[in-house]
């Protein structure tokens, strides 16, 4: 086993953890938490696939890191603020409860 | 198109005008609508008299004025409609055109104050159309049609007083008798169309093909006859009378035209038309129609005591003889009669009707609603009072009577002399033809000398109708005037002397004596030699007409495109015979009236007496009662039918219908009964239910997935991915 695969499979292991939070919680902010480990994944996954398999002084994966952990902020603000105004207009965030379009 | 065609078409145009135009806005005018019709009328007058001399300059085989045209095509069926006419047609028109003309005049005065009186002259310029349509027709389909439109107009007038159950009735029966004789005659058409393989009913051309021997003669006899069955159901020929004397129900004016002068004359007209192709075998029976009708009919005319009645048997005799004539082959004389015929016989009717009005108006002065004004025994010692009527039923009673100076006398003796030549050609039991045909004539004589007597002479068998009779006003006499005039036998053979030979004057020279084709085809030879024999031991009797002999062969060179074998030997027989039949009927009709004289003026001889002498054998009662023709067609065909009718729809209703039928019912019923079950229970409530649960069941289960939560979805999103990179792996 190299050392890739180990980071791999921790990157499918996090994943994996990620969508088993959004899966099966159901708590908005919980949901929210399983989004950011899915993105750390792929982070992992970013870096790794930069180290191993291209030469060392290409920053690409590092770069696509970076956007991403940027972005993931932006979200995580802008997901909060929806989860906030969930929270003043029905009194919880149980995603199962905001079910006000459904048919 | 032609002047000439336009002219001619005028006959059917303006009729039709004026029977459209009474119909719909004949009240405007009120009484006075029949000044449209009698002008309308009196133009077709014109044109036939300007016709009528132009006859003078054609031969008889000469076209005055033809046309046809395409009327109707399928396949290789052609049917056109044309119009034809010779001289005879031109003859035809005229007497048409006269008869109607006058009878239009009389009709204003006779109908005046009727309800109806518009349309009685609507129903009048129909059948002038329908008429003239005949007189005009080239082709055997156009004389049908138009021949079923007489047919209608004659139901019509009939039926003219439909309240009157009895005219209701009559014109039921004229109709319905009429229709027996016309489908005899559209079989003999279609004969003649399909066995005869003419593909045309075209008559010159039907013609040509029979001249060219093209038509087998025993099929041409069956079609012969069948056809002339038309003219025996309209010219009222045994055994199809039945319905003329019963007519009389209508409008005595209406009668006067259409069942004495012109409708009745149209199956004798037809006849003619189509004389050329009667085979020798379907001449026989028509000349043995022709003469039983002629006496039959004679004979219940004694007995008659409705002055109509009278004359509608005397009607049916004399075209029995006319009948008779073609029969024996006399074509000329035959027309001659139905010309003679159609004038006197009109006024005749005319002058009936002009005694009838008087008595009617003299009953209803007196109330007296119960007498019948028809009934001669009611009338008597009129001839004072109604002058002029007296004098034209006199004049046309000579006439019909057949003595000397009046037409009838000629062309009834040409009819005769034509009966005795055929019975010196023939011999065995042809001599039943000159018998009847002397024997009716001397019992015509009888019997019309009766209706004189017991109308005019006399004492008034009641004095206060007498008190009330006067004579008819102008418009009624006026045609009785021009017809009793027409009844002089000068107009005819254009000689004074009474005892001229008919068929040699100017009438004979423009109809000429016809031609039979179908017996120079047959037994050319025969023929040729019976001439040689026969006319020389008749012309040695009576040699004393040679110079009769020179005008007609020199007549006959004139006329001879072809071989006129059959009737130029037969015109030659009868001017052989014309003084022995003269000489006959002469004797005949003066032993008719002498007898009528000591009977009815004389009153000589009781006629109780009389009737109860003859009453031992049961004779009077029989001519009384018409020899019971009515009750034995009751007897034979209405009451068998009647019963078989009843019987078949006893079997039709109650075994077929009740039984059969609903049994077929029930069993559909019963049948399906059973297969809704099965349809309902199985295929509808197992398979078609089947397939809705089904996909109830699957939907119910499948609804599931979309269950609006959106993890579940991922979820299955993730499978779904997961499964696709199993499946790629694999590849």
């Amino acid at each position: 086993m190299n050392s890739l695969q180990i980071y791999l499979l921790l990157s499918s292991f996090l994943f994996s953890l990620g969508i088993y939070a959004i899966i099966s919680r159901q708590n908005a902010v919980a949901i929210l938490m399983g989004i950011e480990l899915i993105l750390n994944s792929a982070n992992i996954n970013f870096i790794a696939f930069n180290r191993f398999t291209s030469n060392l002084n290409a920053l690409d994966g590092h770069l696509f890191a970076m956007f991403v952990i940027v972005l993931a902020a932006a979200e995580a603000a802008v997901a909060l603020a929806i989860i906030i105004n969930l929270f003043k207009n029905i009194g919880t965030v149980n995603v199962d409860q905001a079910s006000e379009l459904k048919g | 198109m032609e002047f000439n065609i336009i002219l001619a078409l005028s006959f059917l145009y303006i009729p039709i005008f004026l029977f459209l135009y009474q119909l719909f806005f004949g009240h405007i005018l009120k009484h006075n609508t029949w000044w449209i019709s009698i002008a309308g009328i009196g133009i077709n007058l014109a044109i036939s008299l300007s016709l009528f001399y132009q006859t003078f300059l054609f031969t008889p085989d000469d076209k005055i004025i033809s046309g046809r045209f395409n009327w109707l095509s399928t396949g290789n069926f052609n049917l056109d409609l044309g119009l034809l006419i010779d001289n005879m047609a031109a003859f035809m028109l005229l007497v048409v055109s006269l008869v109607s003309f006058l009878v239009h005049l009389y009709s204003s005065e006779y109908m005046k104050g009727d309800s109806r009186f518009s349309r009685y002259y609507a129903f009048l310029g129909l059948f002038t159309f329908s008429m003239n349509g005949i007189v005009l027709a080239d082709s055997i389909t156009m004389i049908y049609i138009f021949w079923e439109l007489v047919g209608l107009s004659s139901y019509l007038i009939i039926g003219f007083w439909f309240e009157k159950n009895s005219a209701a009735m009559a014109s039921k029966k004229a109709f319905l008798t009429n229709r027996v004789g016309d489908i005899g005659m559209f079989i003999g058409i279609m004969m003649i169309y399909f066995v005869g393989d003419t593909h045309s009913f075209n008559l010159d051309e039907i013609i040509e093909k029979v001249k060219m021997g093209g038509i087998d003669t025993t099929y041409l006899s069956i079609a012969g006859v069948l056809i002339f069955m038309g003219a025996v159901g309209k010219s009222a020929q045994l055994p199809l009378h039945i319905w003329l004397p019963d007519a009389m129900e209508g409008p005595t004016p209406a009668s006067a035209m259409i069942h004495a002068a012109t409708m009745v004359a149209a199956g004798v007209y037809m006849a003619l038309r189509i004389f050329p192709i009667l085979t020798f075998e379907a001449l026989t029976v028509i000349a043995f129609i022709g003469a039983s009708t002629a006496i039959f009919a004679a004979i219940i005319a004694i007995t008659q005591n409705d002055i109509k009645k009278v004359l509608a048997y005397s009607t049916v005799s004399q075209l029995g003889y006319m009948v008779l004539a073609i029969g024996v082959g006399s074509y000329l004389a035959a027309f001659f009669h139905l010309v003679t015929h159609a004038m006197f016989k009109a006024c005749l009717f005319m002058a009936s009707g002009s005694v009838i009005h008087s008595m009617h108006h003299s009953l209803h002065e007196l109330h007296d609603h119960d007498t019948d004004p028809q009934d001669m025994r009611n009338m008597g010692g009129l001839k004072n009072k109604m002058p002029i009527t007296y004098a034209a039923m006199l004049i046309t009673t000579l006439a019909i009577a057949g003595v000397p100076f009046f037409s009838g006398f000629v062309s009834k003796d040409a009819i005769l002399a034509g009966t005795l030549a055929h019975y010196f050609e023939h011999g065995g039991y042809t001599v039943f033809l000159p018998l009847a045909g002397f024997g009716a004539a001397a019992i015509t004589a009888f019997y019309m000398f009766r209706l004189i007597f017991l109308t005019f002479h006399g004492k008034p068998a009641n004095e206060k109708i007498y008190e009330h009779i006067h004579e008819s006003p102008s418009a009624m006499t006026i045609p009785l005037i021009v017809l009793s005039t027409l009844s002089f036998s000068l107009f005819y053979t254009g000689s004074i002397n009474p005892l001229a030979d008919g068929s040699y004057g100017w009438f004979a020279k423009s109809i000429g004596i016809g031609h039979n084709y179908v017996i120079e085809v047959g037994d050319h030879h025969n023929h040729q030699s019976h001439k040689d024999s026969d006319s020389h031991t008749i012309s040695d009797k009576s040699h004393h007409n040679d110079e009769h002999h020179d005008e007609k062969s020199h007549y006959n060179e004139k006329n001879s495109h072809g071989n006129h074998g059959f009737t130029e030997h037969v015109s030659h027989a009868a001017h052989a015979a014309h003084y022995t039949a003269m000489y006959l009927s002469l004797f005949v009709a003066s032993l008719g009236i002498l007898f009528s004289f000591i009977v009815y003026f004389l009153r000589k001889v009781d006629a109780e007496k009389l009737y109860r002498f003859f009453n031992i054998f049961k004779l009077y009662n029989l001519s009384k009662n018409k020899f019971y023709v009515d009750e034995i067609y009751s007897n034979i065909l209405y009451k068998p039918f009647m019963f078989w009718s009843k019987t078949a729809s006893k079997i039709d209703w109650d075994f077929y219908d009740q039984k059969g039928i609903d049994s077929l019912g029930k069993i559909t019923l019963f049948v399906s009964d059973r297969t809704t079950k099965v349809d309902y229970d199985w295929l509808d409530q197992i398979v078609v239910d089947g397939f809705g649960k089904i996909a109830n069941f699957m939907s119910l289960k499948f609804k599931n997935i979309q269950g609006g939560i959106v993890q579940s979805y991922i979820l299955g999103g993730l499978v779904a991915l997961i499964l696709i990179i199993l499946f790629v792996q694999q590849i």
